[in-house]
């Protein structure tokens, strides 16, 4: 079996152009993973620039309204930039400049990667193009404003569906095009290895917090820790440090869109099956004939039509459960912990808001669960609106 | 020997790339069959994919025109079928992973078989993942085409040793296009790969001109041109069987 395999997923499917510069991205991450000069770096970044550790928040009134499981939310929204992507972005970037990089390229869905990417660039004086898919810029015009401001190149593009997948592919093929003095800032647990393992770690700096946190508030593990999932980034990061403790079960929410029973979703591990394609095998939405299904959501984020191996892995194992919830389901949990506790969360988090609603109550009032906040919302309420029948000017 | 080495056996090899169902299934047979005439020594046969990462815009575009026109795996079986009645040289199949391993490998390879395709190029399969692929390929006796990159240097060595059919090498960094010109050094890329292989090499990417087949094929053993052909396709629709056959002609012609 080839390098960077969770069971039977991962692996390095890519044109023969990129091998090296993987082969290349690898010797350096294995040189500077353990080395105590590079992780002090990295934990000031995440400190003093990024605001970490990100608090773990006892939702007192959301326990109480949904009347089961004691919940707490751990406060990814509070990060610099509003999302969990910088712990992602200031490892890559700092590890990209260690190799010599002078430039970032990366993918954006929602436009959280994209601005993390461009404010990492910006701090570091480093080149920055973004591309992201021409719906999405629409979607998310705010944060195409903010890249900007950052310095960034955003380019629209659009192939295919014009979605988070083309950006990715759009991406790719720029990398194919200019390796030398760039490095492809991947903003999710995805793509060729080591990929998927890089961005594993920056982000389990998630659960180590968690855990410390849940043992200094409760002396205990929480019963379960939840997340939303679309390339997995967040989700794999609030897990990491719990995959060894079998009592906490771990539940990653895709975006079912429409639902699961329509062609509207993008629910992979509820809808998809094994595949190969972004440079991983896994699971895929696609057809018959292995053409990659045209995926939809009303988070940005969450619109990919693949997911990580490692969560393909936890699935097949069992280790982890993924459940689908529907643009409904999120819209209603968008407003719900607005109006309960005064946060408005990422509408791809509120995909884990929704379930949590869903199993909360049916819980035990001693058991604890934990939600990964993983952004804020600010970038979607124009959208929301609009799902609204409002029409509000960004 | 494969069938494959046999397009290198005599003259410097001209190898046409189209996208099968590209603007239809119809077509696609029309313009092979005067590709053929006109002296393709051998033809790359694209089985269209929704997100064609290694590709430029002029061949993603051709995707989705195949896509859009119904074109499915199986269509292109029954193609390949049809056109073998006739077409004596060698055919092989360009898609992507995913198109092989979701039809379901083994299956896939026995229809290349009975269809009489001679080898596949999958531009997402590095060495390094060659094993979900080469030991059904080695069984069913098609030659899985190995790629070599500008960025390939010590690579070349343990690819080049088990390359099978021909050895592809990619003329440049980045996606299938055209180009103006061609600045990797080529023949250093060439005499690595002879140090290890006697198959043939062939060169893509960025070729369009009959000067710039001449001056690559004279840095190897053939040349393969992709996206020149489909920008013709894309211009003349289901008229362009005889624009391509022409243009194959003045293709073989800067080659003997």
């Amino acid at each position: 079996m080839s390098k960077g395999r969770f069971g039977i997923h991962g692996g390095q499917y890519i044109p023969e152009t990129l091998m090296n510069a993987v082969i290349e991205l690898e010797e350096a991450y294995n040189k500077y993973r353990d080395d105590p000069q590079f992780n002090a770096e990295l934990t000031a970044l995440f400190n003093d620039y990024a605001g970490r550790p990100s608090r773990l928040y006892y939702a007192e009134k959301l326990t109480k309204a949904l009347g089961g499981a004691k919940i707490y939310l751990k406060r990814e929204d509070l990060n610099h930039t509003g999302a969990h992507k910088i712990n992602n972005v200031l490892g890559q970037a700092l590890l990209a400049k260690k190799m010599g990089k002078t430039r970032l390229i990366a993918e954006t869905g929602a436009g959280q990667h994209g601005v993390a990417t461009a404010t990492a660039a910006a701090l570091m004086g480093m080149e920055c193009v973004v591309f992201m898919g021409e719906e999405d810029t629409r979607r998310q015009a705010l944060n195409v404003y903010r890249m900007k401001l950052l310095g960034a190149d955003v380019i629209a593009v659009k192939d295919g569906t014009a979605t988070l997948k083309d950006a990715v592919s759009a991406t790719f093929r720029e990398w194919t095009s200019r390796i030398a003095d760039t490095h492809y800032c991947l903003g999710s647990v995805m793509g060729p290895h080591p990929f998927p393992t890089i961005v594993r770690d920056f982000q389990a700096v998630i659960s180590k917090e968690i855990k410390q946190q849940m043992l200094e508030k409760e002396g205990r593990l929480p019963d379960a820790v939840m997340a939303c999932v679309g390339g997995g980034s967040n989700a794999i990061g609030s897990f990491y440090h719990f995959i060894e403790d079998r009592s906490v079960r771990l539940i990653g929410c895709e975006a079912a869109g429409r639902g699961i029973d329509t062609f509207e979703t993008a629910a992979t591990i509820n809808t998809g099956r094994l595949g190969i394609f972004h440079g991983m095998k896994s699971y895929f939405c696609q057809d018959e004939y292995g053409q990659i299904a045209p995926v939809y959501s009303i988070s940005a984020g969450l619109d990919y039509p693949g997911i990580g191996p490692e969560h393909a892995y936890l699935h097949d194992s069992g280790r982890a459960e993924y459940v689908a919830v529907t643009d409904d389901e999120a819209v209603n949990a968008f407003e719900y912990l607005a109006k309960t506790e005064g946060i408005i969360p990422a509408i791809e988090s509120a995909h884990a808001v929704a379930h949590a609603m869903k199993i909360a109550p049916e819980m035990d009032k001693d058991k604890i669960i934990v939600i990964t906040i993983s952004g804020r919302g600010d970038k979607d309420c124009a959208a929301i609106a609009r799902y609204r029948g409002e029409n509000i000017y960004e | 020997m494969s069938n494959i080495r046999k397009a290198f056996e005599n003259d410097k090899a001209f190898i046409p790339f189209i996208t099968c169902g590209d603007p239809d299934l119809g077509t696609t047979g029309e313009i092979v069959r005067e590709m053929a005439k006109n002296g393709a020594s051998l033809i790359e046969l694209g089985i269209p994919f929704s997100d064609p990462t290694a590709e430029g815009p002029v061949i993603q575009d051709a995707n989705i025109r195949a896509l859009s026109a119904g074109t499915t795996t199986d269509k292109v079986f029954e193609l390949v079928k049809e056109l073998r009645k006739d077409i004596t040289i060698p055919l092989v199949f360009m898609t992507y992973a995913n198109v092989v391993f979701s039809y379901g490998t083994e299956k896939f390879l026995d229809n290349c078989v009975s269809a009489g395709i001679d080898g596949i190029i999958l531009p997402d399969v590095p060495f390094e993942e060659k094993a979900d692929f080469a030991p059904a390929c080695k069984a069913h006796g098609i030659d899985l085409i190995s790629m070599i990159a500008p960025t390939s240097e010590q690579r070349i060595e343990m690819i080049a040793k088990e390359a099978e059919g021909f050895v592809y090498i990619v003329s440049s960094l980045g996606v299938t296009g055209v180009r103006s010109e061609i600045k990797t050094d080529i023949a250093s890329i060439t005499a690595a790969v002879r140090k290890y292989t006697d198959t043939p090499c062939a060169i893509g990417f960025g070729i369009s001109t009959p000067e710039q087949a001449a001056k690559m094929a004279a840095l190897s053993d053939g040349a393969i041109v992709g996206s020149a052909i489909v920008k013709l396709i894309a211009k003349h629709g289901k008229d362009a069987a005889p624009v391509v056959g022409e243009y194959v002609r003045s293709m073989t012609a800067a080659l003997e």
